[in-house]
């Protein structure tokens, strides 16, 4: 239960860490950010990382910002820093409804958004805000700068576009319009756990017609993804209960649940519906 | 073998100079390096919330922190609550409201309180809950505990 020995190093900017990660990354060199995902690994020796190159030092990451219709989100901003009332607009209104279900409190002080994304847990709340409003995953490595949407980015089950030499150095999600109504639902068993299923859907309402629709379930599958079918159930329909439950059937029908030791495929599918349709019938 | 990194603490106020191996984790080395044993260490891998401590004022938990990263940190622990003879509020709540019985989990209790309630000293009900149910007791069930915080709020408020 304690962690293996490990080098440690803390560089000050992003190029000394990226310099650090092209070099150390192919030597089982890990990034620590939060570290409430990584430590507990390494406490069970599960990861075992030669090297430890801790961001927390560098500065410049630790930016929020709400610029031209973008949230960009440094590599070392906290989960707890959304649940401040200082992001504006509807994805603002998002993230502070969605970071309630994160673990908790203390974990949330510490734990950061972009190391969220990165580690790409089936279950993590952040990849399925980044799947529903394809968000941008920011990489930088010596050999440059890319930005994977996070259709891309996510592969599988902690399997990302990410390479070795790469940091994640931002996230970047669109602010939504004024006037969209967002909703989120997460089930777990007890509070604070891993949800076994979740669900994000934003949508507007323009002459009582639904539009631009997004569906997006997470838990479920080997990662979060917008449920197209389910869109499409909504789109340029007239708002009443039966287009949710219509559209929430649709979800369920179109993804491939994962099964584990206490649930099964379909009790995640039958999840999905319920969530989906809960946060259909919540969003506001 | 890996080199000890010498590091400084700030612990309740007080410099801890110290060498200590990366690898080792917050909450050992407040206690083994530094003598601080009122920090319970539980599960180590940051479920129990036993060894919950303030960073910079803000609830952290112990075990899923290395120590070298809190070098130039304030860290508060239980052992910097009590005044003298004077007991904080909380601890005496605890007391009042029997909100322990075996104590392993207190210290952490106590500091995520300390650390919440500083901030947001007027919490209801419902989000005193859910701040609560991060860490576990398994004595006395957390209706005590609840009670002893909520009257620990009053108080605060009242003293401040």
């Amino acid at each position: 239960m304690k962690p293996a020995s490990f080098t440690y190093h803390s560089p000050t900017s992003v190029d000394e860490a990226v310099a650090l990660l092209a070099e150390l990354g192919p030597q089982e060199g890990r990034i620590l950010a939060g570290g409430q995902s990584l430590v507990p690994t390494m406490a069970f020796r599960m990861a075992l990382p030669s090297h430890l190159i801790d961001i927390n030092g560098i500065a410049e990451l630790a930016k929020l910002t709400a610029n031209d219709g973008v949230i960009t989100i440094g590599a070392c901003v906290r989960h707890a820093a959304f649940e401040s009332e200082a992001l504006p607009g509807a994805t603002g209104a998002l993230l502070r409804k969605v970071v309630q279900n994160i673990a908790h409190y203390p974990i949330r002080t510490r734990g950061t958004f972009c190391g969220s994304v990165a580690n790409a847990d089936p279950a993590s709340e952040w990849c399925c805000v980044m799947a529903s409003l394809d968000g941008v995953v920011v990489l930088r490595s010596q050999r440059g700068t890319r930005r994977v949407p996070a259709a891309e980015f996510y592969q599988g089950v902690m399997a990302t576009a990410r390479e070795d030499d790469e940091l994640v150095v931002a996230a970047e999600l669109p602010m939504l319009t004024e006037d969209t109504r967002t909703g989120f639902v997460e089930f777990s068993r007890r509070k604070g756990d891993f949800a076994i299923a979740m669900a994000l859907v934003t949508y507007r309402l323009v002459r009582g017609v639904i539009v631009e629709p997004r569906v997006a379930v997470g838990g479920a599958e080997s990662h979060a993804r917008r449920i197209v079918e389910a869109e499409d159930a909504l789109s340029g329909q007239a708002l009443d209960a039966s287009i949710f439950a219509t559209a929430a059937e649709a979800a369920a029908a179109a993804v491939e649940p994962m099964e584990d030791i206490n649930n099964t495929a379909a009790y995640r599918r039958a999840l999905v519906r319920t969530l989906t349709q809960r946060a259909l019938e919540g969003a506001q | 073998m890996i080199k000890r990194r010498e590091i400084t603490l700030t612990i309740n106020g007080t410099d801890h100079t110290i060498a200590v191996e990366p690898r080792r984790t917050l909450v050992d080395v407040i206690r083994d390096d530094c003598g601080q044993t009122g920090t319970h260490i539980g599960c180590e891998h940051g479920v129990c919330g036993a060894c919950t401590v303030l960073i910079d004022n803000e609830p952290v938990r112990a075990c899923l922190m290395f120590a070298v990263q809190a070098e130039g940190r304030s860290i508060r622990t239980v052992e910097g609550l009590q005044q003298g003879e004077q007991l904080h509020p909380l601890q005496e709540a605890f007391m009042r409201h029997h909100a322990l019985q075996c104590g392993f989990c207190t210290p952490g209790f106590l500091m995520l309180a300390v650390g919440v309630l500083e901030k947001r000293p007027n919490l209801n009900d419902e989000e005193l809950v859910d701040i609560l149910s991060s860490n576990l007791c398994r004595c006395t069930g957390y209706e005590n505990i609840i009670k002893a915080v909520r009257a620990a709020a009053a108080d605060m408020k009242a003293r401040a």
